[in-house]
């Protein structure tokens, strides 16, 4: 089969959905849960080695949407999946976090794993779906369905106040997307497509610099939230602490993506005008977000809740390098959610690997792990290390771009945010500290067992990925380098002709 | 022979008339018990299949009969196919409730097939005296029907409720009526609509008072705030199966002839009832989203939740362009399907003989009857407008036509409502799913099993081309017959 004319991208989305269904029709009982365990891993691992050939096949030196599908869909809307630079990388990322994250479940997950599982894979379907979709409405559709099984992840599986966290997580992400619905409704309305593409060209002229400021602002409601940006993050250390580790995971590691690509895919392309003159709320709420959650991870009392407020403010040199529109800052922006979705998802695995055998996540309840558990304390180390921002490590290598930009475009911004790297040196260390260091004192410690051979497989990629990117970012960056530019090539053109415009 | 076939487009109508006639004989003639009441059921709903058959027969063309008092247009007939629809799953699921009730008669079938008459005379309405007739066959028999457990204080409430409140409306109605023919000189749509077209709206001031009494007869009818009030005690009060009927053909007939008024007499006044629609529409969506989300009676939610959708189908028809009309007619498809869905899950919360209609008895049923628990959830997922499911297609179609009209304050109320009533949904979903189980449910009886697995098999499809597509097509070859 030509790999060039196969429909890759459609297979890829919805071979978990297969997954599943198969997964569905099996028995319940023991050897069910079992083979549940052992498709969901094996669907997941495939899928992961599939979207692989897309990364082999994918070309470059062109910033075309490319393994563009098109088909008719229901009236005006169409099926249309392609990828380009910026949101290939996103694609392996989830395929590359699902097989981990079914593997992380293994052994925590013991009640109704059929549902499970199936929810797992359903939601890989749809996250996948996300980073392809190339029409307005396709992609609204997999951003918001999203939803389900997420709300069910947290309310089945979550911890003790799982039902606050999961209403709270599906109402305020429904509140932001449904604005953006209608600025959906009203962009197709104004140009006439629901094309992302063709909208992505035609956008800028044919929304006027009122109107874009609408949309911009519909579109902000959604990604900040996802996102999410101070003020509205709140949700989400409720949502991490609650959630089953692997549904931290995937929502630190993909959920949040989705918010600073939506700012890529569409606030930047489609609202020029709007994006330069909002630059400054959005670099003032970045600012925000990383040093006042940064310190309030200072002050956190629960691993998984320290990690979450960690994640918000790593996500604001997100928002911030992206608003920088330059290369740079906005392959910095990317790198960072690449990063992000690395490390944040194995500090949760870390988180995961303790409260598996402790069934507390309070920090007090640890210290001096290293003594028992010396593999795990380094590898703990490494993305603590990674976290903070260490030369060598790909997180590095994201807030370094972020913060060059950030000096190009404003360096109030940059000078700020710098301290948020300081920040967040002293609450990851802090925490590294008073968990793996000094004495093993407490009597429920003294037996834990390291990290088994199952864990170690989990945390090896991670690992080497972490590493890898931190010496060679090269391997990321060759691959979206040319969108990034012609998305700021584009940028800059459309605003010099609406200034012109304006002029005349 | 020609006389006869002049007749041809209401021979649907006809049918369902004759038959309703022959069935009562059947049931006179036959020992008054649960066999002839089950069997006169299966007639009706043979009837009804017979009646849809022969609207998918006709030729897609606009014919009037009865000098212009009955029209038939492809509006029509996807209103009718819509009501048949409603009707005969709601007699599906109406056959295990009553024989298990005892209250399986003949009767309660002739009383659906009556009022079936009654609402496709309604949807086909080209005259005022038309309109009326067909609404009150369609009322009298419904009032009967929601007193049917005549032992049942809440049952009797219930009917009592309805009957009094339904005369009110259709008294304010006739009132409307009468000033609408006292300002026009006739009855017929088509001259009344001509009348509204020429002059100001200062000029015209009687006919939109006219206007005015009729739209609050109507949405009586269509239970939209503020004339909802009914809604909940007689959903509550009446027999589970006659509030399933009751939310799906005689909401889906009162739309259409709502439609039907302001599209085929008052095209001229639009900027008129709109202003009326706008309000009632939000309205609508606001109560159903802030008074469901106290309610511990799933009937009673149901209501509410009804009352909401009313408001969402109506951001269409606030558009008043064809799409808007368009959107309307794909809404009220596919909220059918999902009440009727719903409702076939509620029929099946029983233990013993016993009914439960308390939500919190739903606690754990997905570790109980997980199928179950799946079609509800979803079916609630659906109802909360969460793509992909057919539910977030019907908001779609509503709210886009709203938002090329320009209607952006509707469109933005309506969505925050959507998201607010995603609360008692979720509840649902919640107590189903994240609560400990509590005592199993009686199985599943295959009608309702049928039903609940095919409206989850919709939702999920709608979004398909396949099944989308042709649905979204007719409606919108629907609206275009009306001249909105």
């Amino acid at each position: 089969m030509n790999v060039e004319s196969a429909p890759i991208l459609s297979i890829i989305t919805f071979l978990p959905l297969l997954g599943a269904a198969f997964i569905a029709f099996l028995p319940r009982n023991a050897g069910g849960d079992r083979n549940a365990r052992h498709t969901a891993l094996y669907t997941t691992l495939f899928t992961f080695a599939i979207s692989l050939i897309i990364w082999i096949n994918f070309d470059p030196r062109t910033a075309d949407f490319q393994f563009v599908e098109e088909m008719a869909w229901i009236g005006p809307f169409n099926y249309k999946m392609g990828v380009d630079g910026i949101s290939m990388l996103f694609v392996i990322l989830t395929t590359f976090l699902m097989p981990l994250c079914i593997l992380a479940s293994w052994e925590s997950v013991q009640h109704r794993v059929k549902e499970y599982m199936i929810a797992f894979l359903v939601l890989e379907t749809l996250m996948i779906g996300v980073f392809c979709a190339l029409d307005l409405m396709l992609f609204y559709l997999f951003f918001e369905a999203g939803l389900i099984p997420m709300f069910l992840i947290i309310g089945v599986w979550g911890g003790k106040r799982r039902v606050y966290a999961s209403f709270k997580f599906f109402l305020y992400t429904l509140l932001g997307s449904v604005l953006m619905l209608l600025a959906m409704f009203t962009m197709i309305a104004v140009a006439g497509t629901a094309d992302i593409p063709t909208l992505m060209q035609i956008g800028p002229t044919k929304f006027s610099a009122d109107l874009q400021w609408w949309l911009w602002l519909a579109f902000f409601a959604s990604f900040a939230v996802k996102m999410p940006m101070w003020p509205v993050h709140t949700w989400l250390p409720d949502a991490h602490v609650e959630a089953p580790t692997a549904g931290s995971v995937i929502l630190a590691g993909i959920l949040l993506k989705m918010g600073g690509y939506g700012f890529l895919r569409f606030s930047l392309p489609m609202f020029p005008v709007a994006s330069m003159e909002l630059a400054n709320v959005v670099f003032v709420l970045s600012v925000v977000a990383v040093i006042y959650t940064s310190l309030v991870a200072l002050a956190q009392e629960d691993i998984k809740k320290l990690i979450a407020y960690s994640s918000v403010a790593h996500m604001g040199f997100v928002t911030m390098g992206i608003f920088t529109f330059n290369q740079q800052g906005i392959d910095g922006a990317i790198f960072q959610m690449l990063s992000h979705g690395l490390v944040s998802a194995a500090l949760f695995l870390c988180v995961g690997i303790v409260y598996d055998r402790m069934h507390t996540r309070e920090i007090a309840a640890y210290g001096g792990l290293a003594d028992r558990m010396p593999i795990y304390a380094v590898v703990f180390m490494i993305f603590t290390m990674a976290n903070v921002g260490l030369p060598g490590t790909s997180g590095f290598v994201g807030e370094f771009l972020t913060l060059l930009g950030a000096f190009k475009a404003n360096t109030w911004v940059a000078l700020l945010a710098t301290t948020g790297v300081i920040l967040s040196a002293g609450y990851a260390l802090y925490l590294y500290r008073r968990v793996v260091f000094g004495a093993l004192e407490k009597a429920s410690l003294k037996a834990i067992p390291d990290m088994n051979a199952r864990e170690i497989a989990i945390m090896a990629p991670l690992v080497i990925l972490t590493i890898l990117f931190g010496f060679y970012p090269a391997f990321l960056l060759d691959v979206m380098a040319v969108s990034v530019k012609q998305l700021v090539t584009n940028f800059e053109a459309a605003l010099a002709q609406s200034t012109a415009l304006a002029t005349q | 022979m020609s006389t006869f076939m002049t007749y041809a487009p209401a021979f649907p109508e006809i049918l369902l008339a004759i038959a309703a006639m022959l069935f009562l004989m059947v049931g006179a003639f036959n020992d008054d018990n649960e066999k002839t009441g089950a069997f006169v059921g299966w007639l009706s709903i043979a009837a009804m299949v017979a009646a849809g058959a022969l609207i998918i027969m006709q030729p897609a063309d606009t014919k009037t009969l009865f000098n212009d008092a009955f029209v038939v247009d492809q509006f029509a007939r996807f209103m009718k196919l819509l009501i048949l629809g409603g009707a005969a799953v709601a007699m599906l699921l109406s056959f295990d409730y009553l024989t298990n009730k005892g209250l399986m008669k003949f009767e309660y079938p002739i009383l659906m097939l009556l009022s079936c008459v009654g609402m496709m005379m309604m949807v086909s309405a080209g005259d005022l005296i038309a309109l009326y007739m067909g609404l009150e066959l369609q009322s009298l028999s419904l009032y009967v029907m929601a007193a049917m457990k005549r032992d049942n204080v809440r049952s009797s409430e219930s009917g009592l409720k309805y009957f009094v409140l339904g005369a009110l409306s259709s008294g304010m109605l006739l009132y409307g009526a009468s000033l609408v023919y006292g300002f026009t000189g006739s009855t017929e749509f088509s001259v009344i609509a001509n009348v509204a077209q020429q002059g100001s709206a200062a000029e015209n001031i009687g006919l939109i008072v006219g206007l005015v009494f009729m739209l609050v007869g109507l949405a009586f009818k269509i239970s939209a705030v503020p004339f909802h009030m009914w809604t909940p005690d007689v959903y509550q009060g009446a027999p589970t199966p006659v509030t399933a009927f009751f939310a799906a053909a005689p909401k889906m007939a009162a739309m259409g002839l709502m439609m039907r008024v302001l599209g085929g007499a008052f095209p001229g006044l639009e900027p008129q009832w709109q202003q009326i629609i706008w309000f009632v529409a939000i309205g609508s969506m606001l109560l159903g989203a802030f008074a469901a989300i106290g309610q511990n009676n799933i009937k009673r939610l149901m209501a509410y939740s009804s009352i909401g959708h009313v408001g969402f189908a109506l951001v269409g028809l606030a558009a008043g362009t064809p799409e808007g009309a368009q959107g309307v007619l794909v809404y009220l498809a596919i909220y059918l399907v999902m009440t009727l869905g719903t409702f076939a899950c509620i029929l099946a919360m029983q233990r013993g003989d016993d009914m439960i209609e308390e939500i919190d008895q739903l606690a754990g049923l997905a570790q109980n009857n997980l199928p179950m628990a799946f079609a509800l959830a979803m079916l609630m997922f659906s109802l909360a407008g969460i793509p992909p499911l057919a539910g977030f297609w019907a908001k779609v179609y509503v709210f886009w036509p709203a938002i090329q009209a320009g209607l952006y304050p509707l469109a933005i109320i309506g969505v925050i409502a959507s998201v607010i009533g995603a609360y008692y949904y979720l509840r649902i979903v919640k107590i189903m799913f994240f609560d400990e189980p509590q005592e199993k449910f009686v199985p599943i009886s295959v009608n309702l099993g049928v039903v609940m697995v095919a409206a989850t098999i919709f939702i999920f499809a709608f979004a398909l081309p396949q099944l989308g597509g042709p649905i979204v097509e007719a409606a919108g070859a629907a609206a275009k017959s009306l001249r909105l």
